[in-house]
């Protein structure tokens, strides 16, 4: 279990005990909060699920694959903090992310 | 006015399936798709990638299944409708009709809306004033390239559709070709060409930088561009390019008064009909209870919508269930020779 914190574009924050082995984006989606669109299920073929990871956590994550930066560059507003939530899976080292859902998804 | 049993929108797997079954039954149908081509997200999205819970087929790419189901309906001489949307939906006493965005109109007795996730469109630039100028001077597909003849061009991307244009129009005008990182996700050879292009250069390019914003009084006359550590480049240029992909959008179905949560559509499991009689919704776009987002959940649901069409198109008749491996009736629709 880890808490993740979503700040969605409005300004609201909510964090939320997401399960090991759920993704950052399944606990958007199951949580209602808004702005995580996973169009296509988590498959990495579009980029609605994208967020912006807060700065320090970026070297703690686990390494991009092989097509999440080629699925970014797709993104609405792409920055260097740019992730697909469908890539984070959930676990004990992640407990205090934070990310923020950008305006819109496309 | 094309007249026909039933509407299907949406030419992916669940829509094509839902064709064959209404085939099956003896009931004829049109496919509208906004892509120009048929097979939905198998297609678009990921034509070379394996699947592997198609039941009875171990392993095929989305290519595949979609060549597959084209041949299964083949017998039936199904009408494509391709890079059309619908838009308006109007009752006609016991019948609908329908036109596209292109002015395609219908005449059905129930619609089958089999549309995943909406309709795929290209994805826009984030800043703003690119709607004032889009269709103008800048684009986000290409109709006819003459236009760019002797012309500058920046062209944002770093997929294959970028990396083409680019090369392509660099032979008879100035290309800029302007991209968010150093890496590009197009193929290789095209990757090299455009280095080798600008080592030449027969073109600039920009990497790590995006599109600040665009200014011009009736069309673009120039750019700024901002770079990953905030400089600013003015370029200036005719036309202004983007191509970031395609993203779905459900579009003007969200107007048809159907009753729509979280983007997809509500119905009953017995036949899949909306809360609107006649209009029935599969696959993705579908929600009830307990709803998997899966191709072999779009096949059943496709199935029980066609049958759930046939008292509209033929309410003096009794539907009855048959067997394709008995039935005489089914095996003559198949075009079945014994």
């Amino acid at each position: 279990m880890a808490k993740i914190t979503y700040h969605t574009h409005d300004n609201k924050t909510q964090t939320i005990d997401v399960q090991n082995g759920l993704t950052v984006m399944e606990g958007a989606i199951q949580n209602d909060i808004p702005g995580i669109d996973a169009d296509c299920g988590g498959g990495m073929a579009c980029a609605t699920c994208h967020v912006y990871v807060k700065e320090e956590w970026l070297d703690k994550l686990p390494a991009k694959e092989d097509g999440e930066e080629d699925m970014l560059d797709m993104a609405f507003e792409p920055k260097n903090n740019s992730r697909l939530s469908c890539q984070l899976i959930v676990s004990d080292e992640l407990d205090g992310l934070e990310v923020n859902i950008p305006s819109k998804q496309g | 006015m094309n007249k026909t049993d039933v509407l299907i929108i949406g030419a992916g797997p669940t829509g094509l399936f839902c064709a064959h079954q209404l085939g099956i039954i003896g009931l004829s149908c049109e496919i509208v798709d906004n892509l120009d081509k048929a097979g939905g997200q198998c297609i678009e999205l990921y034509p070379d990638k394996p699947i592997y819970d198609i039941p009875a087929v171990p392993e095929c790419t989305g290519e595949e299944l979609t060549n597959n189901l084209l041949k299964q309906i083949k017998p039936f001489n199904v009408k494509f409708h391709l890079n059309e949307r619908v838009e308006q939906l109007k009752k006609n006493q016991n019948r609908w009709h329908v036109k596209t965005s292109g002015g395609v109109e219908f005449d059905v007795a129930a619609i089958v809306i089999a549309g995943g996730v909406g309709s795929f469109e290209p994805r826009k630039f984030s800043v703003k004033e690119c709607e004032k100028f889009e269709g103008n001077s800048l684009f986000y597909s290409i109709k006819d390239k003459s236009i760019f003849k002797d012309r500058t061009i920046s062209i944002f991307g770093g997929g294959d559709s970028a990396l083409d244009w680019a090369i392509e129009l660099s032979n008879s005008s100035k290309v800029n070709l302007i991209h968010r990182r150093d890496g590009f996700s197009g193929a290789e050879a095209s990757v090299q060409k455009v280095k080798d292009l600008n080592n030449q250069g027969k073109l600039n390019l920009f990497t790590k930088y995006q599109i600040d914003s665009v200014s011009g009084d009736k069309k673009i006359e120039s750019i700024k561009i901002k770079h990953d550590e905030g400089e600013i480049k003015e370029i200036k240029c005719d036309y202004v390019l983007g191509f970031f992909g395609l993203i779905m959008q459900l579009g003007p179905i969200l107007d048809w008064g159907l009753n729509i949560n979280k983007k997809t559509i509500e119905v009953n499991t017995e036949n899949f009909e909306t809360n609107i009689n006649g209009i029935f919704a599969i696959g993705d776009i579908c929600s009830y209870p307990g709803k998997l987002k899966l191709i072999l959940s779009g096949f059943h649901e496709g199935a029980l919508a066609a049958r759930g069409c046939f008292k509209y198109a033929k309410p003096d008749e009794k539907l009855r269930f048959e067997f394709t491996t008995t039935s005489k009736a089914a095996q003559e629709r198949l075009g079945i020779k014994k």
